[in-house]
């Protein structure tokens, strides 16, 4: 379904308009308000969410909320414990914050796609994609902050000394400085690379799929568009948990001495 | 698709949700999360511990019940005892009793026999002085012979 401005561009057109953010200024200095509208709004119901289950929380019978929320941190908490050996106050609240935040962006994308934008449509929006994780500027967002707090904790743990010998000398030794350097900073510049591409990748193909089903005839939609929607409850679970579980591999790998 | 200003505004988003994630949300939800697992091996303990006390109140019932059971047999014992020896001693007062009553009551025999003696000697003496009347009728006289019938008095007793 599509406005009937873009009807007359037909299939190419419908996609296009579905995968067009909602923009505001040129240039770099352009936001996708959409993007920002979603994840700012997706954010506050987590936040609300677990903030009203942290201020009711009990230490005996805890309720429905306070038992869900409790799951997931005692969820996040074991991966946590599994790979990071250290004592972090912030890895564990900010892979909890990565899930959740990241899964919400995903189930966006559940639902179906033509209401929103039609919707938005009937606001006067020209243009309006829900799904944040859809947008490499959210992914690359997240994965930068990650990056940032890998460089950060490597310099805290180590020294900036410390840091240094490891781009350095590792893995081949002190003859070999430059070929090391290239080395690491390519592992290094890899991992928010691959953490944003991987989400964005998923999700973005995941709605390409969904606008293509929306194409078809109206009988067979059903038929494509359920299973697959089943599948993507595994996909946007599945690509929170990856996410959260490599920003827990790669923080602690910052705060292993090698 | 392009990476615009968007990437910072999320990175800030990002930021202020993992403060406030980092202040408000994980402490209190871990902390109930921690404090359930320290209730819920304290209970465990202590129940523990109860099972215990209760094993070491059984056998403390047991012990104490054991003496009872010695001490009602002591007396138990005792009062057999003490019964037997009651008996024995009202067997020697009644047959102390008893003979005390048997020579009493021979004694008594004795007098009335002597009494008896007495009073049939004398009525024996009245009757053989009545016959003898009666044979001799007029023939005897009490005076004249006086001395005749005291010593068949005499004789009789």
């Amino acid at each position: 379904m599509s406005t009937e401005a873009h009807a007359a561009e037909g299939a190419t057109g419908y996609i296009i308009h579905h995968l067009t953010p909602l923009s505001a200024g040129h240039g770099f200095w352009a936001l996708h308000l959409d993007t920002i509208f979603f994840s700012v709004f997706l954010g506050g119901v987590f936040l609300w969410f677990f903030k009203s289950a942290a201020e009711k929380a009990t230490t005996g019978v805890p309720g429905l909320a306070q038992n869900f929320a409790e799951m997931l941190v005692e969820f996040v908490d074991t991966q946590v414990k599994d790979s990071f050996h250290g004592k972090s106050a912030v890895i564990a609240p900010l892979a909890l914050s990565i899930f959740c935040w990241v899964f919400l962006w995903n189930f966006m994308d559940l639902f179906p796609v033509d209401i929103f934008p039609m919707i938005g449509s009937l606001m006067g929006l020209e243009y309006l994609r829900v799904v944040p994780s859809t947008d490499l500027n959210a992914t690359f967002g997240m994965s930068l902050s990650v990056f940032f707090l890998i460089i950060f904790y490597s310099i805290k743990i180590k020294g900036v000394g410390g840091f240094a010998k490891e781009l350095l000398l590792q893995p081949f030794g002190p003859w070999f400085m430059p070929f090391n350097l290239l080395l690491k900073l390519v592992e290094e510049i890899a991992k928010p690379i691959s953490l944003g591409l991987r989400l964005f990748g998923n999700l973005y193909a995941g709605e390409l799929i969904f606008i293509l089903i929306a194409l078809l005839p109206w009988f067979i939609q059903p038929v494509l568009s359920f299973p697959w929607a089943v599948f993507h409850i595994l996909i946007i679970t599945l690509q929170a948990f990856i996410f959260m579980v490599l920003t827990i591999v790669y923080l602690s790998m910052a705060h292993e001495h090698h | 698709m392009s990476i615009n200003a968007t990437l910072i505004g999320q990175m800030i988003t990002f930021a202020l949700l993992v403060w406030f994630t980092m202040k408000y949300v994980w402490p209190p939800l871990i902390n109930s999360l921690e404090e359930r697992k320290k209730k819920i091996s304290e209970g465990l303990a202590a129940a523990e511990k109860g099972q215990e006390e209760i094993l070491l109140a059984e056998q403390k019932a047991k012990s104490i019940l054991k003496d009872a059971k010695d001490q009602s047999s002591e007396i138990v014992n005792m009062a057999q005892k003490r019964a037997t020896e009651i008996v024995e001693e009202s067997k020697e007062a009644a047959k102390k009793e008893g003979e005390r009553q048997i020579v009493a009551a021979q004694a008594q025999i004795e007098q009335e026999i002597q009494h008896a003696k007495e009073s049939l000697r004398k009525e024996v003496a009245d009757l053989a002085f009545n016959m003898a009347e009666q044979i001799l009728q007029a023939e005897v006289d009490q005076n004249k012979h006086q001395d005749i019938v005291q010593k068949v008095s005499n004789q009789l007793g």
